[in-house]
């Protein structure tokens, strides 16, 4: 038993500006109490991909209206907060630094404790806020626009180890390149799982990349993939056929789903782990959920995945990393604390 | 906020819009110039973010004193390279919106010139990288008479006749000194002080503050893309 402690996560790794605040019950539990996000995605779509500096300029306008939001949403005041967490990396560069520079104002103005950790750790920790602790060992598997990566998670605060990832493009990137192929709007993840609902995932047989009994069996390839599915309706369109974009899209999405939940149910096993953790912005995506439930139950690993407003970026996830470093007693990183934009999953904390 | 006027003010300045990371403790007083009570400046175009806030602590515990007894912030808010000006931007934000204190904004150019304090007209050019100059002009009473404007020194040094500039301060007029032809004024960074300088009239009427707004003077680097790469050939 011990006080109750407020964290509060700060997130600017990319397009979204997150601000969350999270209560660490007597119990040693979680609250999550404000969740705040500002977007620039918007912004990028005529681009096709998020642009560095439009994202940075974002991040600076939207840092303090998300802060004073999730301090209302959270009913806390500022001076209440017990230490402040930010994502040191990885991440575009000068994103980070918008967030870090805040970060460490407010440690400074507030004499809190400042924790600079990683991305991913708060991808994974997003979970504990929806359904508790996580068991040590778990498996995670992070799928999004930036990431593709299995993790060994044994400590949130100290031991994660990645046994594999993409060589390539991360399995967002792979949605966002085959949508604009098929003229859908950035990003691709939404519209192509919409569409994927009217057609086939069994009508074209796309490439499953790695999966060759000599290929590395954690590690994922999405370029290929994309370039068969470019290929693929490209000679469509030249023998002046009517391009089926739903079997298209379903076939696509089968052959992502296939590969992720194939080689992470593969990893659960080798490893005798029982539980996997599914986030990041691609776990919304339907298919890839349904598939990893039938493929989990079927091994008898019990399957989890946040809410997809946790699974997609955001600063409670951040403030759920500091809540797992206070918890564990962690020293904070220091003011001199510098952004990473390469930081390794196994850094979980920059100190 | 404050409402009422302070016989002193105790300011804390910083700026991020040049390779110097400055941070500052100043005193103003309605009768007499600013007095600068600490201050940090490194000179580290990458460091502004690592650097920033522990200059910030540093002046603060050479005078003994904690931020919570700063009564004001002012900050440059360039033009300057968009990475380090974002992190003195939102530094002084955060700073202003943790401790309940205005922030106020003020054009990175105005500090350099009140630092210089020619008594003749001024042109301020600062390094906008790129082979470009962010510059401002300033009259022989140190107001801003044109800019601030980003451009090529070649294509400055062609109006320099209508800008009734004498002489020349910052990085970017020591770097293209040739191309513009104007003595030099040795003020390369804006000073703390200067800084508190340019804010002086809203900071002794504790007037609200403007936004908070970085002077980018260049849009972001994007290229819409123009139809769909294609992998095999048509």
């Amino acid at each position: 038993m011990s006080r109750e402690r407020i964290v509060l996560g700060i997130e600017s790794s990319c397009d979204e500006t997150g601000v969350g605040i999270v209560r660490i019950r007597h119990d040693g539990t979680l609250e999550l109490l404000a969740d705040e996000v500002a977007s620039s995605v918007e912004e990028h779509a005529r681009f096709g991909g998020v642009v560095p500096e439009v994202a940075s300029r974002a991040h600076l306008e939207a840092m303090l209206p998300t802060m004073h939001r999730a301090l209302g949403a959270a009913g806390v005041a500022l001076k209440d907060v017990h230490s402040i967490a930010v994502t040191a990396g990885p991440g575009l560069a000068g994103a980070l630094l918008v967030g870090v520079s805040a970060a460490k104002a407010y440690a400074a103005a507030l004499g809190k404790p400042l924790y600079g950790v990683n991305h991913l750790a708060g991808h994974v920790a997003a979970d504990t806020l929806e359904h508790g602790p996580l068991p040590s060992p778990c498996l995670a598997l992070l799928v999004s626009g930036g990431h593709s990566s299995l993790l060994l998670v044994e400590d949130l605060a100290g031991k994660i180890t990645e046994i594999g990832a993409t060589v390539d493009d991360a399995a967002g990137e792979a949605y966002d390149k085959v949508a604009r192929v098929l003229d859908l709007p950035y990003p691709g993840g939404p519209p192509i799982d919409k569409l994927a609902k009217q057609g086939n995932g069994c009508a074209i047989a796309f490439p499953r990349g790695l999966t060759g009994s000599r290929d590395a069996k954690y590690d994922f390839s999405f370029s290929g993939l994309k370039t068969a599915v470019a290929r693929w309706v490209e000679r469509c369109e030249r023998s002046g056929e009517q391009v089926p974009v739903a079997d298209v899209a379903a076939s696509f999405q089968e052959a992502v789903a296939d590969v992720l939940t194939a080689k992470a149910v593969r990893a659960a096993k080798d490893l005798g782990v029982d539980t996997l953790v599914i986030s990041g912005g691609v776990a919304a995506n339907s298919r890839l959920s349904a598939l990893a439930a039938q493929r989990c139950e079927a091994a008898g690993i019990h399957l989890r995945v946040p809410r997809p407003r946790l699974c997609t970026d955001n600063g409670a996830m951040i403030a759920a990393v500091g809540a797992h470093l206070v918890a564990a007693g962690a020293e904070p990183s220091g003011l001199e604390l510098a952004t990473d934009p390469g930081l390794p999953v196994s850094t979980v904390q920059i100190v | 906020m404050m409402a009422v006027p302070l016989t002193t003010v105790l300011v804390l300045a910083i700026d991020t819009a040049t390779p110097a990371v400055t941070a500052g403790v100043v005193q103003l007083d309605p009768d007499s110039a600013p007095v600068t009570l600490a201050q940090r400046v490194t000179v580290d175009a990458k460091a502004h973010g690592e650097l920033l806030i522990p200059h910030v602590l540093a002046c603060l515990a050479e005078i003994g004193r904690e931020l919570s007894a700063v009564d004001a912030i002012v900050c440059g808010s360039g033009p300057g390279p968009f990475t380090g000006l974002r992190v003195g931007m939102v530094t002084a934000g955060a700073l202003g919106q943790a401790l309940d204190r205005p922030v106020y904004p003020v054009p990175t150019p105005d500090a350099l010139a009140i630092d210089a304090n020619t008594g003749h007209g001024l042109l301020v050019a600062t390094d906008a990288r790129r082979r470009e100059v962010y510059w401002a002009a300033y009259d022989a009473a140190g107001r801003r008479s044109n800019g601030p404007h980003v451009e090529r020194p070649a294509e400055l040094a062609e109006k320099l006749p209508t800008l009734g500039v004498a002489a020349a301060a910052g990085e970017g007029a020591e770097l293209y000194a040739e191309v513009l032809g104007l003595p030099l004024v040795p003020v390369k960074y804006p000073s703390p002080a200067g800084l508190v300088a340019a804010a002086a009239v809203e900071l002794l009427a504790s007037a609200r503050p403007g936004p908070l707004t970085p002077l980018y003077l260049r849009r972001p680097d994007a290229i819409e893309p123009v139809g769909r790469k294609r992998v095999t050939r048509p």
